[in-house]
């Protein structure tokens, strides 16, 4: 474990990317089986624990460490993990803790009764830092600012194999990744993993410069579609078989079983996953409702049922079409989607279009009638590329909504921003009084986060907990992509997608937006 | 968790909640000029300059006039640790707090009562500062810069052996140390110097005048010299000492591939370390940790205890779980600085 402990050290403490890379690349050439596979998985955020849970590692600690203080301490680390790791007033003889093997098997196999003891004894006996490591694999939060795609690429550094092949097989391979490790080191060939269960990384878009993109770009050679508001998926249809990842790889299938269980045709398909009844999608706000259960509920099934808008093709049957132009995929899905009719998929509409000055057009009537976010611009003649290739798709946003709005409490961030005020709620007026109507956490530079930390610090009315109510006197101008009707908000209003666009610390409060001012913004969807 | 409004009434017949002495009219450690300033120890949150008189131990006056100049104030009072000082009815004495080199406890004391202001203090053991001396009390007005249980200070000998490990592995490196100039420079020199480094320290301007200083007052720290005129590969394998601002400077750009680190007690956080670039953490800190606050409120005696300088929340607190009359200070001026300043 002190190995291990001193690699996450090293990694969140070092700022340069290639000795995070050197590091990790030693670690696993130097690390024997299967230890070096359970770190992997650690790093990747591919291991979890039934019993083992932040919740029981807070229960351990409140047993030795009164609430109070553990709750005013968590609130000034602002990391949970490292909170119980530095707070945990028992320090034994310093002995080595088990490997990392022995630890995870000690994790899994100790019965929930025992795992408070268990768990209290090895933070006793552990130095510090391995406290602190040790608490992160329980807790599985790293927060040491590394990628699995960081993890990845050192496994490529180590061997020689490309990264992407390394993906291509990832999601098939099972913790310690025994196989993939032979495969590295040459000593067995590549893992042979079903198709069903390989995730192909995605393509991704660049956003699109109106002024120096559009003017070079001949509007014939492109493609539109709407750009949609839900969560970009890969389905993968093995003939029987059904798998769903996220755009990171992550297998969602069981939160959305309303889809998995009524698709079928052989393809690997790519597109927005959405709620909605009769493919008509509902806010992103139902949808992140789902998002937010790892199992779905019978309620939300019946009242937000999701569907995939389907706008592009990897595998037509068993054929790998991406190296096929857009064009041609379009095709292949067009007639493929003829010859499997499906209830849980349709295909994103092409938008028809003359020139830019039309499409943009398009877009801002989208935004308007139906709260479209932008369009989605794409090259005919594109393969489908993993990555962010450049020059063949690009995301065309509309144009930010913002508001004036008045700060009202400040919270302290987490991770990297721990201890500064970074999470602002912001109001509008109500007649004499201010309302609630969103939270906002980004959009300013480092240098005007330090000066909102002063400024709040000297504005505090009071302090509940981690947060501050401040003086009604400071004015953000606040950008939203749109507005709708919230019942959790005391104003009624709830922002997507809102951030900070300017300070405004020359503005008087009392010019600050109205409640009445938002209404203009609610679609009356 | 409670909520803790500012600013409670609170009241003491000696003292009020500005550090006012008011029966001989003085502050201690007053944040704007004063007819009459008790200064308990150089760092700048605590001395200013333009005071009518400063009283202080020597130590603290020789650092002043070296920090600020020789007429930094109207008239210096220098009070030797231990020597009974008897205004009207008031009786003040200075004793060591252990923080860095001529910090000072004022303890005042008027009819029959007691009360303590401890300025900034540490217990452990070091060497470049008179020792802590407890003194018990009736009111203790104690600072609070590491007052959560999360602070729990490892032995700095262990902190040391992990920078001198560091230097060892990484030959070719330079080990740039971001510490305060006043106080935690000297600390981590004299430290080196226990763990038997002897090689020469390069010092960043801003150290120099302070390390002679305290070399003028007896405080030995070996081979010190200026980080100027060695070509960029000689840093290799050396040691730096550097305010924490100048390690992340362009002035850090003339070492050859700068391991920074960082000595101070906030470095216990690693996220805190990570948010300051701060590659090698080293948790040495020139102020009580959490067991050391509540043992030595335990052991004043102290039956009234205001709390100040840092996370007063959760000392109040905790004084009040043990019975304990508490309130916090806050004093103007002195807002949390999340670790950019001394600690």
């Amino acid at each position: 474990m002190k190995r291990f402990a001193q690699l996450l050290e090293l990694l969140a403490l070092t700022p340069s990317r290639t000795r995070k890379l050197a590091a990790l690349t030693q670690y696993f050439r130097e690390v024997p089986d299967p230890d070096r596979g359970f770190a992997l998985a650690v790093l990747t955020g591919a291991l979890s624990f039934r019993n083992v849970k932040p919740a029981l590692l807070k229960e351990t600690v409140l047993a030795e460490v009164d609430a109070t203080l553990f709750a005013m301490s968590y609130d000034y680390v602002g990391d949970l993990g490292e909170t119980i790791a530095l707070i945990w007033p028992h320090h034994g003889a310093q002995e080595d803790l088990p490997s990392l093997t022995d630890l995870i098997e000690l994790f899994n196999t100790t019965s929930k009764s025992e795992l408070p003891k268990l768990i209290a004894s090895l933070l006793t006996r552990a130095g510090i830092n391995e406290r602190w490591a040790l608490v992160k694999l329980a807790t599985g939060a790293l927060r040491i600012g590394i990628s699995a795609r960081l993890a990845k690429t050192a496994l490529a550094e180590m061997s020689g194999v490309e990264v992407q092949e390394i993906e291509e097989v990832w999601h098939g391979l099972k913790v310690p990744y025994l196989d993939l490790f032979a495969w590295l080191d040459g000593k067995a060939g590549r893992p042979d993993i079903d198709q069903s269960a390989r995730f192909h990384p995605l393509m991704l878009s660049n956003p699109i410069d109106e002024e120096k993109d559009l003017a070079k770009l001949d509007p014939r050679d492109f493609s539109a579609e709407w750009k949609w508001d839900g969560i970009r998926v890969q389905l993968v249809l093995g003939g029987g078989t059904v798998s769903l990842f996220s755009r990171t790889g992550d297998d969602i299938a069981t939160a959305f079983p309303d889809i998995v269980e009524n698709v079928h045709g052989l393809a690997v398909l790519d597109g927005e996953l959405l709620v909605g009844r009769d493919f008509e999608p509902g806010s992103f706000n139902d949808l992140q409702q789902r998002l937010n259960k790892k199992v779905a509920s019978a309620r939300h099934l019946k009242e937000s049922p999701a569907f995939i808008r389907v706008y592009d093709m990897l595998f037509d049957g068993h054929e790998d079409v991406r190296v096929l132009g857009w064009t041609e995929r379009r095709k292949r899905l067009e007639a493929w989607f003829a010859a499997n009719p499906q209830t849980r998929l349709d295909l994103s509409e092409v938008l028809p279009f003359t020139d830019w000055d039309d499409l943009a057009r398009l877009r801002r009537q989208g935004a308007d009638e139906h709260g479209h976010e932008g369009v989605m611009i794409k090259l005919k003649t594109s393969p489908y590329v993993p990555g962010r290739p450049k020059g063949y798709w690009f995301k065309w946003k509309r144009d930010p909504n913002v508001v004036d709005a008045v700060l009202m409490y400040a919270q302290r961030g987490h991770g990297k921003r721990s201890s500064f005020y970074s999470d602002y709620t912001f109001g509008v007026w109500k007649g004499n009084e201010i309302v609630p109507i969103g939270k906002a956490y980004f959009g300013f530079t480092d240098e005007e986060l330090k000066l909102l930390d002063k400024w709040i610090r000297a504005n505090t009315l009071a302090s509940f907990g981690p947060v501050r109510e401040v003086r009604k006197e400071l004015v953000f101008e606040v950008a939203f992509d749109s507005a709708q009707v919230s019942s959790r908000h005391k104003s009624g209003v709830a922002l997507r997608f809102p951030r900070i666009s300017r300070i405004r610390w020359d503005k008087p409060a009392a010019e600050a937006g109205t409640l009445e001012d938002m209404a203009v913004f609610i679609l009356s969807s | 968790m409670p909520t803790l409004r500012y600013h409670r009434a609170m009241a003491s017949p000696i003292l009020d909640r500005n550090l006012h002495i008011k029966a001989i009219d003085a502050y201690i450690d007053p944040s704007v000029p004063r007819e009459r300033a008790i200064v308990t120890h150089g760092h700048a949150d605590h001395a200013r300059a333009g005071h009518g008189a400063v009283l202080a131990t020597p130590d603290t006056i020789a650092i002043m006039k070296t920090r600020y100049g020789d007429d930094c104030a109207g008239r210096f009072e220098p009070l030797d640790f231990g020597v009974p000082l008897r205004i009207d009815d008031v009786t003040i004495t200075l004793h060591p707090a252990g923080h860095i080199l001529g910090s000072a406890q004022v303890l005042v004391e008027q009819a029959g009562q007691r009360v303590v202001v401890t300025g900034d203090y540490k217990r452990l053991a070091d060497r470049t500062a008179q020792a802590y001396e407890l003194v018990e009390c009736d009111l203790l007005v104690t600072e609070a810069t590491f007052g959560l249980p999360v602070f729990q200070h490892p032995q700095p000998s262990v902190e040391i052996g992990r920078l001198l490990k560091s230097v060892a592995d990484n030959p070719e490196r330079a080990h740039l140390i971001g510490c305060y100039a006043l106080g935690k420079a000297q600390r981590v020199i004299g430290l080196l110097r226990d763990a038997g480094y002897d090689a020469p320290i390069y010092l960043h301007g801003a150290m120099l005048r302070l390390c002679a200083l305290y070399e003028e007052l007896g405080v030995s720290l070996g081979d010190l010299r200026p980080a100027l005129d060695l070509s960029k590969a000689a840093f290799a394998g050396q040691i730096v000492i550097a305010p924490p601002s100048a390690i992340r400077d362009r002035w850090s750009r003339r070492f050859p591939d700068p391991v920074t680190c960082q000595a101070s007690g906030w470095m216990s956080v690693k996220q805190r370390a990570r948010q300051a670039l701060v590659e090698l953490p080293l948790v040495i800190s020139d102020h009580c940790d959490w067991g050391e606050l509540q043992q030595t409120i335990r052991e004043t005696q102290a039956q009234t205890v205001w709390v100040t300088h840092g996370r007063e929340d959760a000392l109040v607190y905790w004084c009040r779980t043990q019975g304990l009359q508490a309130e916090p200070l806050n004093i103007q001026g002195f807002e949390d600085d999340g670790g950019e300043g001394e600690a």
